[in-house]
């Protein structure tokens, strides 16, 4: 530090010239302007029919549970042998699409890709709200729900048994609390400093009071950043093993039975790739609408979408894959009861469900090869659709084709949804959104102090930062 | 990249801003230094602190440097997001938040695999399969995750209780100029009147003598 080095910004060659994070060299208070900007002018026309209509469809879920949980399971399409059917397949759909909240905020902070900034603030709060929609499946299709506090949390039972821990369904509970926990602190400490901000410029006293409350009394100060950086840090670190380690163990509850089509040792990185994929794809539907309706293009900028799209593309191809290794294995393994579970999944009576599935996760990606579609913005919103759907199928697939044979013929049976099933399903997406919607309404949809770290005005060493010819450091 | 008439006049519009942003920035630099600002305490007032407010994390950062050099100790650099560089400049040692997480990590492994082997192999003993009571290996998914739930924990309430945090109530947060800068677009070096090297001519000269363009004495 002492050594006195002039500095000599040299630019790089124009090949090799980034486009920058934050487009039309925003200054640092313009990106706080206008984030804060959505939360404190009026509401904007568009919230409120898209909010009353979460609201409703919200409310059609909370009748759909009530009617459930008052007459019993029966209201469900399932039964032996599909005895999982939409309610575990809307779990793993809701919880995968949470990962990429964590992926985008750890992984991507690790790896040090600043276009995370822009981003992982609303995905942090999509992964909390999925999880939430998640978490509430497993609970219902307990069916006596009243019992669920003593089989999900370790609380000794009228016999004082306790759980046990041998079961994948027990680590499950544990790994879907631990990660809604640590996503809804991850998420947190990133909001502390733009609560802040929220609160310096706050003109109401009951504005000021909510986020002075939440904002700890933070004030900047260098101190403070250096421990903050530091947790923000180790948070990242030990949420990248988490968000791996729980979707692993989702797999698990399917991969550790002796079911075929179930029991396979491909189901762990097979299901963290499928859960990034589904996660990204729900990002880009939500980011897409809110940058335009909220005018953030210059902060999520073409270029975030694209990169977006090359992940989905990426993790769309490593889910082909594993469809592709999972017949080969159920051929190689030669096992006929196997083999027998893979060729009824595209050949029997759910081949629409299989196909679908191929098309949605392993063709429609492959799209964002060109460019032209990367950048085209409805094209992507309508891609990053088809990606959900085709995920939701994947889940539905796995389960429901692998239950509906058993070893004995007598016993086979087939799986078609009531109106409840599909209209609790319907619902969680309007819980999901009216949630996602007071997250817009309410707070900061862009991390702006990490946004600001990321433009050339806050590198001390860069001329934009003040830096000048002799400066040393 | 098939633009519509649209995409392109949008295109147009975006260029021509950014022609607009370079001129201002060529104006800035033609410009003389700005004059200092500043802002005396009411009489009678008892004073928390002497701030001087800078435009660029740069600048900060030399001011930084000299206060360092100068020996303070009950000073502060407050910052809209974290200036990296700042800690050295600022003569700070490496967090010790890692310690605390480390803690939590043990902690939660080891009250992990204790609650499993506790409650499935001695107050309650399951027979699963005619497998032994207690492995560690079937008790290692849930304690991994109590690890990493304890480590979260830890780390957080290590990170507020180094900062003492929530500490609603700061002379800091009264003052107009520091809350409309601090959180958005500037940075604020802050010496305490508590420092022992604090006084009211010597520290007002050497912020004073720094790239700064607004010193204020804030109120207790």
């Amino acid at each position: 530090m002492s050594a006195k080095t002039p500095v000599n910004v040299i630019p790089p060659p124009k090949e090799l010239e980034r486009e920058p994070l934050v487009a039309n060299n925003r200054s640092l208070g313009w990106i706080s302007d206008q984030v804060c900007k959505i939360i404190e002018d009026k509401t904007p026309g568009w919230w409120w029919p898209t909010f009353i209509i979460s609201v409703a469809l919200a409310g059609v879920m909370g009748g759909c549970i009530v009617y459930l949980i008052t007459t019993g399971v029966g209201v469900w399409g399932l039964n032996q042998p599909v005895a999982w059917a939409w309610d575990i397949t809307n779990f793993v759909f809701w919880i995968g699409i949470g990962h990429a909240g964590t992926l985008i905020s750890a992984i991507l902070f690790l790896l040090r890709q600043k276009w995370r900034t822009s981003i992982n603030r609303a995905a942090e709060a999509m992964t909390i709200f999925a999880v939430i929609c998640a978490g509430i499946f497993p609970v219902i299709h307990t069916g006596r729900v009243w019992y669920a506090a003593w089989w999900l949390p370790p609380i000794p039972n009228m016999y004082d048994i306790w759980p046990q821990f041998r079961s994948p369904l027990l680590w499950d509970v544990f790994a879907v609390s631990t990660y809604f926990t640590v996503s809804a602190l991850f998420w947190y400490t990133g909001l502390v400093p733009d609560l802040a901000t929220l609160r310096d410029r706050a003109k109401s006293k009951v504005r000021k009071f909510c986020y002075g409350l939440f904002a700890l009394g933070w004030t900047g100060s260098n101190r403070h950043w250096s421990n903050y950086e530091k947790a923000y840090m180790i948070l990242a670190g030990i949420s990248t093993p988490l968000v791996l380690s729980v979707h692993s163990i989702v797999s698990f509850d399917f991969a550790v039975s002796q079911l075929p089509g179930w029991h396979t040792t491909i189901f762990p990185p097979y299901f963290v790739a499928g859960a990034i994929f589904s996660g990204f794809g729900m990002v880009l539907t939500l980011m897409i609408p809110l940058r335009s309706l909220c005018n953030l293009e210059d902060l999520i900028t073409v270029r975030h979408v694209e990169l977006m799209c090359k992940v989905i593309t990426a993790t769309g191809t490593m889910v082909g894959y594993a469809y592709g290794m999972e017949f080969f294995i159920a051929w190689y393994g030669g096992n006929p009861y196997e083999m027998y579970a893979f060729q009824n999944r595209a050949f029997g009576p759910y081949w629409w469900s299989y196909w679908a599935m191929i098309t949605c996760n392993v063709i429609s990606p492959q799209l964002f090869w060109s460019k032209t579609i990367r950048t085209n913005m409805v094209a992507v919103f309508f891609i990053s659709i088809v990606v959900n759907i085709g995920m939701w199928f994947e889940r539905f697939v796995i389960i429901v084709t692998s239950l509906h044979r058993d070893y004995l013929p007598s016993s086979w049976g087939y799986f078609s949804p009531t109106w409840v099933d599909i209209w609790t399903f319907v619902g969680s997406f309007g819980l999901f959104m009216t949630l996602f919607l007071l997250f817009v309404k309410y707070l900061p949809v862009i991390a702006i102090s990490e946004v600001k770290g990321v433009t050339p005005q806050a590198d001390p060493h860069h001329p934009a930062g003040g830096a000048k010819p002799g400066d040393h450091h | 990249m098939s633009a519509t008439p649209k995409k392109k006049a949008a295109k147009q519009k975006t260029a021509s801003k950014k022609v607009a942003s370079k001129k201002a920035v060529q104006k800035k630099k033609a410009a003389p230094k700005q004059e200092l600002e500043v802002v005396e305490p009411d009489a009678g007032t008892d004073v928390h602190g002497i701030m001087a407010v800078y435009t660029t994390p740069a600048d900060a950062m030399h001011a930084a440097e000299k206060v360092r050099d100068a020996g303070y100790k009950r000073w502060d650099v407050h910052t809209p997001f974290p200036v990296h560089g700042m800690d050295d400049a600022m003569g700070m040692k490496n967090s010790k938040v890692g310690w605390f997480s480390f803690t939590g990590g043990v902690l939660g492994y080891t009250l992990g695999m204790i609650m499993i082997y506790w409650m499935n192999a001695v107050d309650y003993k399951i027979v699963i399969g005619g497998k032994p009571m207690f492995s560690p290996f079937f008790a290692f998914p849930v304690s991994y995750e109590c690890t990493i739930l304890l480590t979260a924990f830890f780390t957080l309430g290590g990170m507020a209780f180094l900062n003492r945090l929530p500490k609603l109530h700061s002379p800091l947060l009264k003052n107009r100029t520091f809350c409309a800068g601090a959180t958005h677009d500037k940075f604020i070096v802050v010496i305490e009147t508590s420092d022992p090297r604090y006084s009211s001519v010597e520290t007002r000269d050497l912020l004073s003598g720094t790239e700064c363009s607004h010193i204020e004495y804030i109120e207790e």
